[in-house]
């Protein structure tokens, strides 16, 4: 049951990306030229794409964190750090590189598969292998030392 | 290049959409709903016992595709324009880049932003302004 109903939250998050306009790479590439402003190129709807998300899940999560538990769940599973450190600014720096030169975050890249074009394949092949190398790294007992003790995928 | 139009209102519905995923995925999961961290998750070494519910959630996004297909008779547009060397290249970037930095626009942008993180905000203007600058120096420094 709480599979299926994973699949089917999948589903409402992924047709969510493609009404918003954000699982188009030429939309939001269009949305992070901010020289497209002076010649009229400039697409501004991936800042409504964030207003709507973020006023839901805001409104949302106010309600759903005050249950004592989830549905399916023991306990909620929140992020618990708080202090900022380098690896949070070069990673999310890299990340923003990667997102200009395509056009692609993780979430619209894996709805593009869908799309079955090849050009997703390669993107989330090379995807996948940049997550493995971070997260090999990021168990690496030398580089977690110094790094970040705790879960290197919390958010 | 490819122009595309303004499209305020798809583009609100559709994010409210995302919105309502996230918190379902609270309500039933009790997690955050960040493609990047769930998706990475799918890849050892394994540190829980949930990994059919995340691939559950991927196989619904990679899905949700050919469900437009057969409620609307056609796939939404999508246009990519960038060479197998540059997708290889951004795809290395995002999926190193949003594990080593704990999130990606889901993850921080959204539900980061939501709880109030100051983590997730500065996050989420780093890569804001690091995207900017890329589409900036290639579109307009060549």
């Amino acid at each position: 049951m709480a599979i299926l109903l994973q699949f089917a939250i999948g589903l409402v998050f992924g047709a969510g990306l493609l009404l918003s306009g954000m699982s188009n790479p030429a939309k939001v590439l269009n949305f992070l030229d901010l020289g497209g402003i002076a010649s009229g190129s400039w697409d501004p709807s991936l800042a409504f794409v964030m207003a709507g998300a973020v006023a839901v899940t805001f409104a949302g999560y106010r309600h759903v964190l005050r249950q004592s538990q989830p549905l399916f769940a023991e306990q909620f599973h929140l992020p618990t750090k708080r202090e900022l450190d380098l690896r949070i600014v070069t990673g999310a720096a890299i990340f923003g590189i990667g997102w200009g030169l395509v056009g692609f975050c993780p979430g619209p890249a894996l709805t593009a598969l869908g799309f079955g074009s090849r050009a997703a394949f390669i993107f989330v092949g090379a995807m996948l292998a940049g997550m493995w190398l971070a997260r090999f790294l990021s168990h690496m007992p030398s580089l977690s030392r110094i790094a970040t003790p705790a879960d290197p995928l919390e958010t | 290049m490819t122009a595309t139009s303004f499209t305020p209102v798809a583009s609100l519905i559709g994010g409210a959409l995302i919105g309502v995923a996230a918190v379902m995925l609270m309500a039933l999961t009790g997690r955050i709903a960040g493609v990047s961290g769930i998706t990475a998750r799918l890849l050892p070494p394994y540190e829980d016992d949930q990994f059919a519910g995340r691939l559950a959630f991927v196989a619904g996004l990679v899905a949700a595709p050919l469900v437009a297909l057969v409620v609307t008779g056609r796939l939404p547009v999508q246009t990519i324009e960038a060479g197998t060397a540059t997708l290889v290249a951004a795809g290395l970037l995002v999926g190193f880049g949003t594990v080593w930095g704990n999130g990606c626009t889901s993850g921080h942008g959204v539900c980061g932003l939501s709880r109030l993180s100051m983590r997730a905000l500065v996050a989420t203007i780093t890569f804001m302004a690091t995207g900017f600058a890329t589409v900036f120096v290639v579109r307009h420094w060549s």
